[in-house]
């Protein structure tokens, strides 16, 4: 689409997005030396599993409530894989990504029947229905959970048994996932996925058939958040219900929401200030629900555009690009 | 002994009267959420919070001030009208005429802070809370043994369900409600305050859901979570039923409710499932719902 010849503003768009690129990459790099390494990867996973999850919500424009069951159903999968059957790390991963994939061309196909508040509902009862089988499945222990996992080799040559080099690695399935996510965001898929959410009768009524462009956005979107899950069982080597329960499906909105719905790295800043502040509280003694809440409460009155997304409103619009003026603009 | 598929009638009957008992609650909150969301167009995540609040402010009257189970259920769900009517006031209100995802989560965010609340100050451990005197014995039916308690539930919960519906069907109230549901705008050119309306009938769901609270309370344990599980269930009864539809949401409770208990005795660990494996078998065969007419 783009042409050998850029206009300046684009041209100057471009450039700022590879210093962005290339700063958040050193950061990336060198963090580790600062942070604990294992907060970080934490962060990166869910930062991933926000982003995922943004796919649906704030570029397909549905509201999914159900997403805990990619996360932590690719988790419960990836453990059993790894503990079970000996997988190493790379094919663990995948195993989870698939699962993640089928269970959500699952949800998906029950759920894009109905739109709106309906999409939300079902893709939480869906869900909780996939709780209560996890609970039940006897692979997955219930209240216990799957405990002492291992953690394997990747392809039999690069060990990850320790910190600093698992974080590395998690870095880079991390970048792996936000370089397919920024890939069908701009691509012609992702532009008839912004027709849709603006306005689906006339896309309908173009020709596109938007219920198979809903699914496969859904899909992709498991399939990443499931990404997520396996990836956090290499960090913690634990898989348990609280990741498939629908507290869950709700945080990883709430980071998103908090972040910035519909903008790229908003989901990942949302992932660490709610990790962050989750940090905190969890040395004294009041439910994070309160948080949560509160958080949920005070973006929904205050910013609705979410962190990134009121920063883009005061960015000056030569600065921005086509999509972002518009969102600044209105919303 | 009579036997029903290899099960005996006796445990059979009981469970049937455990599967109307809980289908009593579904149709409550189904009922609740429906009216809410046909007049103000908002998935009310906080009305599970709702039957929470019921529940603890039938604990804390009784224990603290000393009210009867009757007083509680009158006071209870008034208690909860108000904290409904503030909540509408103070902030449902902001977010009319915005995508109603707003209005989702924050009374999500809304039902979290006040779930967390409970938690802190009363523990995740449920309360006991007495069953009053009057109806604590059980009745031998020849077949089966009924507990008084759960009868009265049934009765008061479908009472209260037809009550709702005459209200709305025949009063100039329940004519001014439907008549908003279609156009608010144009009602409120006839001189109805529209807005008064909207928070009465937020305030009357919550009210509805508080009144489940308190039935609920002396048979389930009064716990902050009660209602936060029970909620999804209730979604999924929403959408068979399809929302908007107040006959919907009573059938659609009420079997819902003995299609759990009878799982519960032919196949127990379905049990669970079977509300969301209806769901998605309605959605693939009716997508609207049971009795939902159109979008």
């Amino acid at each position: 689409m783009v042409s050998a010849s850029l206009s300046l503003p684009l041209q100057r768009r471009r450039n700022l997005n590879i210093i962005l690129l290339l700063a958040g990459l050193a950061l990336l790099a060198v963090a580790p030396l600062f942070l604990y390494p294992v907060f970080l990867m934490k962060l990166l996973c869910f930062g991933l599993f926000a982003s995922a999850l943004n796919l649906v919500l704030g570029y397909g424009g549905m509201v999914a409530f159900g997403h805990a069951t990619f996360f932590g159903g690719a988790a419960y999968v990836t453990a059993h894989a790894l503990k079970e059957w000996g997988f190493g790390a790379g094919s663990g991963l995948l195993i989870g990504v698939a699962f993640a994939l089928v269970t959500g061309f699952l949800m998906g196909i029950i759920a894009i029947r109905r739109q709106g508040f309906y999409f939300a509902m079902t893709t939480l009862a869906l869900s909780q229905m996939a709780y209560f089988a996890f609970f039940q499945a006897p692979f997955t222990h219930a209240e216990d959970g799957i405990q002492r996992v291992p953690r394997p080799d990747f392809l039999g040559l690069v060990s990850l048994a320790d910190n600093m080099s698992l974080y590395y690695f998690v870095v880079a399935v991390f970048l792996i996932g936000m370089a397919v996510i920024w890939r069908v965001i701009h691509s012609p898929f992702g532009a008839s996925l912004t027709a849709i959410r603006e306005n689906e009768q006339r896309a309908l009524s173009l020709g596109y058939h938007t219920n198979r462009y809903k699914l496969t956005v859904f899909v992709i979107s498991a399939a990443l958040s499931g990404l997520a899950g396996s990836l956090k069982v290499l960090v913690f080597p634990i898989a348990t219900l609280t990741d498939v329960a629908w507290q869950m499906s709700g945080e990883v909105i709430l980071m998103t929401l908090l972040g910035g719905v519909g903008t790229f790295l908003g989901p990942v800043i949302g992932a660490a200030l709610v990790l962050t502040i989750q940090n905190y509280m969890a040395s004294t003694a009041v439910p994070v629900t309160i948080f949560i809440g509160l958080a949920f409460i005070i973006c929904v009155m205050l910013f609705r555009k979410g962190i990134v997304g009121e920063i883009i409103a005061v960015l000056p619009s030569s600065w921005l690009n086509g999509s972002e003026r518009q969102k600044a603009g209105h919303q | 002994m009579t036997m029903i598929f290899g099960v005996p009638l006796v445990a059979l009957a009981s469970q049937l009267v455990i599967g109307l008992f809980n289908g009593a609650f579904y149709a409550l909150l189904s009922l609740g959420l429906g009216v809410i969301f046909g007049l103000l167009r908002v998935v009310n995540f906080t009305h599970g919070a709702f039957y929470t609040v019921g529940a603890f402010a039938a604990f804390l009257l009784t224990s603290y001030a000393g009210f009867s189970f009757w007083a509680c259920l009158l006071i209870a769900p008034l208690i909860v009208a108000a904290l409904a009517a503030v909540l509408e006031r103070t902030l449902l209100r902001k977010l009319y005429g915005l995508d109603a995802l707003y209005g989702l989560l924050l009374t999500f965010g809304i039902a979290l802070l006040i779930e967390g609340l409970l938690q802190f100050y009363f523990g995740v451990a449920g309360q006991p809370y007495q069953v009053p005197d009057i109806l604590s014995g059980t009745s031998n039916l020849g077949f089966m043994f009924l507990p008084h308690y759960r009868a009265f539930a049934i009765a008061t919960s479908l009472l209260l369900c037809l009550l709702t519906w005459l209200i709305i069907e025949y009063t100039s109230l329940g004519a001014k409600l439907r008549a908003a549901t279609e156009n608010s705008r144009l009602l409120e050119v006839f001189g109805v305050n529209v807005p008064l309306l909207l928070t009465c009938t937020y305030a009357f769901g919550g009210a509805l859901a508080g009144f489940a609270g308190v039935v609920a309370a002396p048979v389930f344990q009064v716990s902050p979570l009660m209602g936060a599980n029970l909620i999804i269930v209730v979604f999924a009864v929403v959408i068979i039923g399809g929302l908007g539809s107040i006959t919907g949401a009573i059938v659609s409770g009420l079997m819902l409710g003995t299609l759990e208990a009878l799982a519960k005795v032919y196949w127990p660990p379905s049990a669970n499932l079977v509300p969301f494996l209806i769901m998605a078998v309605v959605l693939f065969l009716r997508p609207r719902g049971l009795f939902g007419k159109g979008e």
